[in-house]
């Protein structure tokens, strides 16, 4: 079957999220159909949906100038996949504990930004995750951490004992960033696993 | 699950370089000169913000010799905003660089704008832990820049003139010169390479690509909306606008404007209404009406 994946587009890292979703529907037998999400009218019509890598300060602005956020809380709200990564963990969490930065209350967890530091402080690292047999190389990039989790919260994987990775229902929820890499397990995990229930 | 080993990692490699370059795309940097400034781009969207000590549209009027700026300016800037802070250092002045990365900057540029501190090298950048953004005017610097270890490239453009048309010229140059090598076979590549001193490897990546191997994004003379969707148009992967923003009637109307025009670059009707009552652009300066010798983008090859 065919998978109506949507990238949310307004700033950051989307092509490379749009060729990790690809991957991962190929290892199903599947073919996802990639569209870009710069405005309003696009979310409505997706199954799957991707919040990338960038800048939480700047998506979070555009997401609301451009009126896409209220259509991200409806998918979820339909117990649609989301993954989010990075910024897009940010702008998915409760709260960012920064005025600067739109929350969209996705995830019951409130993020630190900037947890790590500067970019000098940016890493790569295996890292083990809950649900895959192998540890997966992730990258993070002035990364969030997780600070607290809901009940409704599984931890997926953590680093230096705060989390990293989160899955509240239909969202899956990563500090790093798995589109970095060829490896698509996380999308995989986010979508493959949650998409069966949803459609 | 096993435990994580959190000595297990690694700082500064190419993928978290390059990586840091990818988060910027389809983004706006804005060059600051104070936190007051940064402040401002950061609230009209900015992806992030590169500090110098005076804007090119300045540097070009002051004349004199232009350095990296005070770097505990970048300080108080990095106190401000959440956003990347990146800064200005001469061409092949390493130790500029160097204090520039200790102070957190997160992307250092390497900039045709400062007055070079080499006139034969580039600094050597695969040594640092930050990434660098460098200048390019074709496919042939570009790629030399990468294989310095440059983590992203921009066109230079001709700073400080608010004339796009030099950064229309370099885009086009680099993009029509990707596609020659994607119709090449594998001799004609290595000719290439040799006849524009472009390393092999990097040029057989990038003909297999159709891209560069690193974000491209455009600089030099982007002044209003349209200028910055016309970039995108050309697929530049993001915008840098140096005088444009603060040399504007209206800072706050120009960065806004700029940044919701690359994110509707594609739809004319929304451009018309963000380009609309935004105030004037940048007075600027033609770029036929330059002498050779005031043009920056010769600097460093």
């Amino acid at each position: 079957m065919t998978l109506e994946v949507g990238v949310v587009a307004v700033q950051g890292d989307v092509s490379e999220h749009g060729d990790a979703a690809r991957r991962a529907a190929a290892n199903h037998g599947e073919e996802a159909v990639v569209h870009e999400v710069r405005s309003a009218g696009v979310v409505p019509d997706c199954d799957l949906l991707l919040l990338p890598g960038g800048e939480s300060t700047a998506i979070s602005r555009l997401l609301e100038r451009e009126g896409i956020d209220e259509e991200i809380v409806a998918h979820v709200a339909a117990e649609k996949p989301v993954l989010a990564t990075c910024a897009g963990l940010i702008v998915a969490s409760r709260d960012a504990r920064d005025e600067r930065v739109e929350t969209l209350g996705l995830v019951d967890a409130t993020v630190d930004r900037n947890a790590f530091g500067r970019q000098v402080d940016s890493f790569e690292a295996p890292l083990d995750v809950t649900g895959l047999d192998e540890p997966f190389p992730a990258v993070f990039i002035r990364a969030p951490l997780i600070d607290e989790v809901g009940d409704g919260v599984d931890v997926l994987a953590s680093w230096d004992g705060k989390p990293v990775a989160v899955r509240d229902g239909p969202v899956v929820g990563t500090s790093f960033h798995p589109e970095l890499t060829a490896d698509a397990r996380i999308h995989d995990l986010a979508f493959f696993e949650n998409a069966e229930a949803a459609l | 699950m096993t435990e994580t080993d959190i000595e297990d990692l690694k700082r500064g490699t190419d993928l978290v370089k390059r990586g840091f370059a990818r988060m910027q795309k389809g983004g706006v940097i804005m060059d600051v000169v104070n936190a007051e400034q940064a402040r401002i781009a950061e609230d009209a969207g900015a992806v992030a913000v590169m500090h110098l000590e005076a804007v090119p549209a300045d540097i070009r009027k002051r004349g004199g010799v232009a350095r990296m700026a005070d770097p505990g300016t970048i300080d108080e800037i990095i106190e401000e905003v959440s956003i990347p802070v990146m800064g200005k250092v001469r061409i092949g002045h390493r130790k500029e660089a160097e204090i520039m990365e200790v102070a957190g900057a997160d992307m250092i540029d390497e900039s045709e704008v400062l007055t070079p501190a080499d006139d034969k090298y580039h600094i050597d950048k695969r040594d640092f832990t930050a990434p660098f953004v460098c200048g390019a005017r074709n496919l042939g610097e570009a790629l030399r820049r990468i294989d310095e270890g440059a983590a992203m490239i921009r066109t230079k453009g001709e700073a400080g003139t608010g004339d796009v048309n030099q950064a229309v010229h370099h885009q086009r140059t680099i993009k029509s010169e990707i596609r020659k090598l994607e119709g090449m076979n594998h001799e004609e590549r290595v000719m290439w390479a040799r006849e524009h001193e472009a390393p092999r490897e990097l040029v057989h990546e990038t003909a297999e690509m159709g891209r560069l191997p690193v974000v491209n994004f455009a600089a030099g003379g982007i002044a209003t909306p349209a200028d910055a969707a016309l970039m995108m148009y050309h697929e530049c992967d993001g915008i840098f606008v140096g005088s444009g923003i603060f040399g504007a009637e209206d800072p706050e109307k120009m960065g806004r404007a700029i940044v919701d025009a690359v994110n509707n670059h594609d739809d004319p009707e929304r451009l018309e209404e963000i380009a609309s009552n935004i105030g004037a652009g940048m007075k600027g300066e033609a770029n036929a009406d330059l002498p050779e010798e005031e043009q920056l983008q010769g600097r460093g090859n």
